[in-house]
């Protein structure tokens, strides 16, 4: 399973990549697998409030309907439409054009219950 | 309890399949991926393996052995050869099983049954027949060839038999000869395209499994795609779209009983015919691509009207599709429904089956 470095993880498979005060979101290549293909994607408005661990937007795959959980708490600045038309990007391209949302960051200090990369491969092999 | 496997087991492995629990058995649920599985079987030719369904042989007379009046198909008038789809009824005419009955020869026959009530259809033959019940399920791998291109895949490993093959017709079997072992084929499915079931002894099912892959054209497909491609043709599943609590009536397959003959649950469904039904099965079709799931309930307005049994993401038609049972007042093609599960609302329009029209089933 592809790993990023350079990105935080939460142990329902969701990754933020933090940059200044805002966080790209979305889910990880162990996720896009374990789910199959995916067929609709529901996402947040802009002006949303997501709480960190808490389902912010669901993905359906030909198997089953998945809640998405917010890594971190923070406002929706963003999303991405193109998963609309295009569900099948987060099978592709988990980490780049099947990001979900981006964030306003409210609290940096939440990182801290997040794991790392190495942390994260560390995990998945404890799960497989 | 431990799962069974299939002689198959091995090569799905191999394949990198991915492989779950399914009716007591463990079975590949997808390789390349359902989507990509669905289309190619739609378009090429899939290659399923679906060892673990259940094949019992039942010799002597229908009538005197009394599997005639087991069967809702009527077997005194079935040539040898002929497959025939059927159930076999409990006394309140809810459904033991789903299954087909091939006709090996006079007074000889071969039923192919779901694996999960395969222990509860041999218990109740047993209770009711008076022949002999041969269970062979153990030692015979079934193998599914399916897709617009199957007569051209098994045409290549037939050589002069292949006569034999362009001749069958849809519903009916014969016997081939393949790795020197004598087969039957028939020109059955579960997936709306022409395609094929092949029985062969067990010891030389991955032989079969390796000689019919090493055709370019056919790709392996799962158990993920035999699901929705047998529901993008309406077909139903035993266990989920109906078990002993529902009758062919309520199940809209009243079409394939036969009422001219005597079999158990007759009577309850000849009353149903006459006097109505409770609940009545219903496809529908969603407007976005978000699937009605199996227990999702069912709403006209704001009222509660029936349940989901199973639903999908239709890969042909790019929308969610599904069927359940509703209460009858509320059936009318073209009407508006609802799916709901949680936050969960689906819009979804009521239509008939088969929603995916263009399989080459009958080409």
């Amino acid at each position: 399973m592809n790993v990023p470095d350079g990105l935080l993880y939460t142990k329902e498979h969701e990754w933020i990549r933090i940059e200044n005060n805002s966080g790209t979101i979305g889910v990880t290549d162990y996720a896009q697998d374990a789910l199959g293909d995916v067929t609709f994607v529901e996402l947040p408005k802009i002006g949303d409030t997501i709480k960190q661990f808490k389902a912010f937007a669901s993905i359906e795959s030909v198997k089953a309907v998945s809640d998405v959980y917010a890594p971190v708490s923070g406002k929706i600045i963003k999303i991405n439409e193109g998963l609309l038309k295009s569900p099948e990007l987060i099978n592709q391209f988990p980490y780049e054009n099947g990001w979900m949302v981006v964030i306003e960051i409210y609290d940096e200090k939440e990182k801290g219950n997040l794991m790392s990369a190495s942390e994260y491969k560390k995990y998945l092999e404890g799960i497989q | 309890m431990d799962l069974k496997l299939t002689p198959l087991y091995e090569k799905h492995k191999k394949l990198e399949a991915k492989i779950e629990a399914f009716a007591g058995w463990s079975m590949p649920i997808q390789y390349e991926g359902i989507i990509a599985e669905h289309n190619w079987t739609r378009q090429s030719c899939s290659l399923f393996d679906t060892c673990h369904m259940g094949e019992l042989i039942i010799q002597g007379d229908p009538k005197e052995g009394n599997l005639d009046s087991v069967l809702t198909v009527n077997l005194t008038n079935m040539e040898t050869g002929k497959c025939s789809y059927g159930f076999m009824l409990n006394e309140q005419g809810g459904v033991i099983d789903d299954l087909v009955v091939y006709k090996l020869a006079q007074d000889k026959w071969m039923l192919v049954v779901n694996a999960g009530p395969l222990a509860k259809d041999e218990a109740h033959l047993r209770k009711h027949l008076k022949t002999d019940i041969e269970n062979i399920s153990e030692d015979t791998a079934k193998l599914d060839v399916q897709g617009p291109i199957s007569r051209e895949v098994l045409r290549k490993l037939l050589g002069p038999e292949i006569n034999k093959l362009e001749r069958l017709k849809y519903y009916h079997f014969d016997y081939f000869s393949i790795l020197g072992e004598r087969i039957i084929i028939s020109r059955t499915g579960y997936t709306g395209e022409l395609g094929y079931e092949l029985y062969i002894g067990r010891k030389r099912a991955e032989e079969l499994w390796d000689l019919l892959l090493s055709d370019e054209r056919v790709r392996p497909a799962g158990l993920g795609a035999r699901d929705t491609l047998r529901l993008e043709m309406g077909y139903p599943l035993y266990g989920q779209d109906m078990n002993e609590e529902t009758t062919p009536i309520e199940a809209g397959l009243d079409r394939v009983v036969d009422f001219e003959k005597e079999f158990i649950g007759r009577s309850v469904l000849l009353k149903q015919k006459e006097k109505g039904i409770k609940k009545k099965f219903v496809c529908f079709i969603a407007n976005s691509r978000r699937s009605p799931r199996h227990n999702y309930k069912i709403y006209v307005d704001k009222k509660e009207i029936g349940f989901v049994t199973s639903g999908t993401f239709s890969p042909s038609l790019s929308c969610g599709i599904g069927m359940g049972y509703i209460d009858p007042d509320y059936y009318n093609l073209g009407a508006k429904i609802i799916t709901k599960e949680g936050r969960i609302k689906i819009e979804a329009t009521i239509t008939k089956r088969p929603f995916y029209k263009n399989g080459s089933l009958k080409n």
